[in-house]
């Protein structure tokens, strides 16, 4: 170190932490949308966008009008909604209680984890016209696909949750003397309840993704039905409204698996 | 109840871990085993209490275990093993369910031990909410709920930083004094050793094999932070475990 180092102008550290930390900014999301449909809105009436391409977000709204005052709207939305309900009740119950059986023992890990490897993959759109013989044309054949179709990924959410539970917190049970179904019931399934949930979201967007798909045949209501025949008839905005009726379901019940993330798991750091 | 090591030995495989450990731990003592690291002394604990099974020699219970204990071979764990999801006051009441004991039992119960570890204004936080320290004091709490006949330590004080491992050494002390318990303390702090052991039995490095036992007699509320008749005894364990230490320090692990 020479003098002439000492005396020079002192340089202030350059910062260069900061970043990769996401952070809550809501309103952002909301703007992302207002724009979007701002400018199709304004392209649109302009004319840069013909309305064969694309039709009038204005226009999507009064059909959601028109089909919330016809009474159509409830006609449409309780058959979907019911068969949303029993077919990803049925699927993610049993794909829970399975998963937790390959999370727990080994000849079933073994004789199931290739099965559901083999089945997740199948798109279960393709298997329609065989549940319809199997279930027949009504409820029966749509709940069978919801059903199946979030089967598979609860499965895989639901052992890999079981697998990721802390194992010293098991032996812990054993050294106090826990029974079998004591550890289970008070350390694995809490333990794997946060990889449970965030697998639920999953398998409950596929099983709005399928409900479209189980009311190709045989359903005269249904907002799958509704969108299907707007689409055969290019009729945009009724096609629009229903894909925009399925977007909120969506969120919806994301937000409601938040909500209850929020509740269950408060014990997470 | 005392309990007996009787020639354990044992292996991984090709590894061979022990070799013939024989030792009496004592009613009311607190038996300190130290050791280079990957000498076994963590696995010598989960054979005690029966978390694991050597490849020879048994372990011993002698006479039965005092009247009331639920859960005669009680482990503390490095790593607290507290339930996340339960509060202080459910992580304690985890280990009475099993045994049948709740609403009023339990909660007498679970008041007297968060009495004794000064955690009584804590019973409702989450682990999350708490610091190292006190995270093992639920531990110990939790421990003392099922009124252990030996309590079996594994380094419970090692995930800590160094004041509050001399605080909770303090209440260790003050938890023994009230009401002598058994346990088989494992650490590779030597001054942990000197400071909780009545007895402290110095392993070798692998295969681990029981090199000395050494007996402090002065009583433990008497030992002091930086006691001088301990640092010699502290000197005299590392002069032993030195050579040890360096040589287990330069082992290739075969893993």
């Amino acid at each position: 170190m020479s003098d002439t180092s000492l005396s020079r102008q002192p340089i202030e550290v350059r910062f260069r932490g900061g970043g990769f930390a996401p952070r809550a900014h809501r309103w952002v999301g909301l703007a992302v949308f207002v724009v979007l449909i701002g400018f199709v809105e304004w392209a649109t009436r302009s004319g840069f966008i013909t309305s064969l391409t694309l039709p009038k977000p204005s226009d999507v709204l009064a059909t959601l009008v028109e089909l919330w005052q016809s009474g159509l709207f409830l006609k449409h939305m309780v058959p979907s909604l019911s068969r949303l309900a029993v077919g990803a009740v049925c699927g993610a119950s049993v794909g829970i209680c399975v998963g937790v059986l390959i999370g727990l023992f080994s000849y079933v890990r073994a004789g199931l984890v290739p099965l559901t490897a083999a089945l997740f993959p199948i798109p279960k759109i393709a298997l329609l016209p065989l549940f319809v013989i199997w279930f027949g044309i009504d409820e029966g054949s749509k709940y069978a696909l919801i059903a199946f179709g979030t089967f598979t990924p609860t499965v895989v959410a639901t052992y890999g949750a079981v697998d990721n539970v802390d194992r010293s917190l098991i032996r812990m049970g054993q050294s106090f003397g826990l029974s079998w179904f004591s550890i289970v019931r008070k350390i694995v399934l809490p333990g794997a309840m946060p990889g449970i949930l965030s697998g639920l979201r999953i398998s409950l967007a596929i099983a709005i993704i399928l409900l479209v798909a189980a009311e190709m045949l045989g359903a005269q209501y249904g907002i799958g039905a509704y969108i299907l025949e707007a689409g055969s008839l290019y009729d945009l905005e009724r096609l629009f409204a229903g894909v925009v009726i399925l977007s909120l379901l969506g969120v919806l019940t994301s937000g409601a698996i938040g909500i209850i993330e929020r509740r269950v798991l408060d014990w997470r750091s | 109840m005392d309990i007996r090591l009787d020639g354990i030995s044992h292996s991984y495989g090709e590894t061979e871990v022990l070799r013939d450990i024989s030792l009496d731990v004592k009613s009311g003592q607190m038996v300190c085993l130290v050791g280079p690291s990957g000498c076994g002394k963590s696995t010598l604990l989960r054979f005690l209490g029966g978390l694991e099974r050597p490849t020879a020699g048994r372990v011993l219970q002698l006479g039965a275990p005092p009247e009331g204990c639920l859960n005669p071979l009680t482990y503390v764990f490095q790593d607290f093993a507290l339930l996340p999801w339960r509060s202080v006051r459910g992580n304690i009441s985890l280990v009475l369910e099993d045994h049948g004991i709740r609403g009023a039992r339990a909660e007498a119960i679970i008041a007297d031990v968060l009495a004794r570890t000064k955690l009584t204004d804590f019973a409702q936080a989450l682990p999350k909410q708490l610091s190292g320290g006190m995270k093992q004091r639920v531990a110990i709490a939790r421990a003392l709920a099922v009124k252990p006949a030996v309590m079996l330590m594994d380094e419970p004080l090692s995930a800590l930083d160094s004041q509050t491992r001399e605080l909770l050494m303090d209440d260790l002390v003050a938890l023994w004094d009230r009401q002598p318990f058994t346990a088989v303390y494992v650490t590779h702090n030597l001054a942990e050793a000197v400071r909780l052991g009545h007895r402290i039995v110095v392993l070798s490095r692998r295969p681990g094999q029981v090199c000395e036992v050494v007996e402090i007699a002065k009583p433990l509320a008497e030992r002091g932070y930086a006691d001088p008749e301990l640092e010699k005894v502290q000197k005299h364990l590392w002069t032993l475990m030195r050579d040890e230490a360096r040589a287990a320090d330069e082992e290739l692990l075969n893993v």
